[in-house]
């Protein structure tokens, strides 16, 4: 089966340059899966979990926020904050978690009339929740 | 004329100034190493993404409905000077050209009847424009504790800045900063950051994609990030200006103090040769008069 050039690229390193024969990808409208072959698209990530599949094996980050632009032969994510599953520590995570609490709780202040951004707040929220569940970490209380 | 004694104790000081200059140059040359390396990290990275940029821009910047970072505000009244400089000194001409840039700048803005309004980011920057322009000063981002720039240091100056273009403070936005060209060269640079200009690739128009959510929600996310990401790759390059500057400012600093020491050790000789010959004829003439 024909592989696709995988790349995970952060604005601070390049995390993973392979071929891969399928990426799962958090979208922001729902995950989906690029193979060799998939029709061009450009979709913006929310906070969860990149799946990589390759020749040996399988690798998992964790990304937050940017975009993946993808194409029949390659797949380019550009991750506004990126970090390998197993370098994802219970203070990364918590301090992930609270800073999205934080941001909720000053969209339903600041936005108190517009559901708008208080409902992006709300979803970001319950996105970093949801990729405790998938690296197995539980937000502290 | 100096006593030999003097002469000694300024060659020492020389010396001693000798050792700290090329000390100073060796760790620029480290550092920038490391600038080199980060800024290299960066550029995939920052190419992808002005990239695609490039090809929204072009696709929705036409239409009315555009976000402001991308069209303007339709006004060009009220301009911001982000002013990126050194933390430190010492490094030649750096924190003075891009000052002098930035000046320079603003008084022509001034001059065309605009209202000026200056972020200084870094300290060295602040100091050279206090006194011309300090009355325009609105903000100041201090990276004093910040030994290597990472991409939350841009994203907290391009959140300061996009607070204010919410706040509708500003109409067009433009950073300064030095382009790393190589050690011995680098180049004041001017950039407008908002409203954001993209180059056009280009074959930007080969491959049409689908784009999920919308173009125009795409872009929506991804023009405050430009932002960020814009000021992460001067920031870099700065860091790395600073570095190259300093070193060549120092090896500068070095050969001087070589070429002093040179000419401070042969007046010290011939300062001690003459009071040799001084008591030799002493010696001599006391002898004769016998």
């Amino acid at each position: 089966m024909a592989n696709l050039q995988f790349d995970l690229v952060s604005p601070e390193r390049r995390l993973a340059s392979v071929e891969a024969s399928e990426v799962q990808i958090p979208g922001s409208d729902g995950d989906m899966t690029a193979m060799a072959g998939h029709a061009p698209a450009i979709t913006t990530l929310r906070p969860g979990v990149l799946r990589v599949t390759h020749g040996g094996g399988s690798d998992e980050y964790v990304v937050f926020g940017g975009f993946a632009e993808i194409t029949a032969d390659s797949v380019s994510v550009l991750a506004e904050q990126a970090l390998p599953k197993s370098e994802v520590t219970q203070e990364i995570y918590d301090r992930m978690v609270v800073e999205a609490k934080e941001a909720y709780g000053k969209a339903q202040e600041t936005f108190k009339n517009e559901p708008g951004p208080v409902d992006d707040a709300a979803k970001l929220l319950s996105d970093m929740v949801a990729i405790g569940g998938h690296i197995g970490l539980t937000p502290r209380p | 004329m100096p006593s030999l004694k003097d002469l000694k104790n300024r060659i020492a000081s020389v010396k001693s100034t000798r050792k700290i200059t090329k000390a100073m140059q060796m760790v620029a040359a480290a550092k920038l190493r490391r600038a080199q390396d980060a800024a290299e990290a960066s550029r995939p990275y920052t190419e992808r993404f002005n990239a695609v940029m490039a090809g929204l821009a072009a696709s929705v910047g036409g239409s009315e409905s555009a976000p402001k970072l991308l069209s303007g505000t339709g006004r060009d009244k009220v301009h911001l000077l982000v002013v990126m400089t050194a933390e430190r000194g010492l490094c030649g001409g750096f924190n003075g050209n891009i000052a002098k840039l930035a000046k320079t700048h603003a008084r022509d803005l001034l001059a065309a009847g605009k209202t000026v309004k200056i972020l200084t980011v870094g300290k060295k920057g602040r100091d050279a424009l206090r006194r011309d322009l300090g009355a325009h000063f609105v903000g100041h981002v201090d990276l004093t504790e910040v030994k290597r720039v990472g991409y939350a240091d841009a994203q907290g100056i391009a959140k300061d800045v996009l607070t204010r273009f919410d706040a509708e403070e500003f109409d067009v936005a433009t950073m300064f900063f030095a382009r790393f060209e190589n050690v011995v060269v680098q180049h004041p640079t001017a950039q407008q950051i908002i409203p954001a200009k993209f180059e056009q690739a280009d074959d930007a128009a080969a491959t049409l994609y689908d784009y999920e959510p919308g173009e125009e929600e795409i872009l929506a996310d991804l023009l405050p990030r430009g932002v960020a990401t814009a000021i992460f790759s001067a920031l870099l390059e700065n860091a790395a200006s600073e570095q190259g500057a300093r070193m060549s400012a120092m090896d500068n600093a070095t050969r001087n103090a070589g070429e002093m020491i040179d000419k401070l050790t042969i007046e010290f000789n011939r300062s001690r040769q003459a009071v040799i010959t001084n008591e030799l004829i002493e010696i001599i003439s006391g002898a004769e008069a016998l």
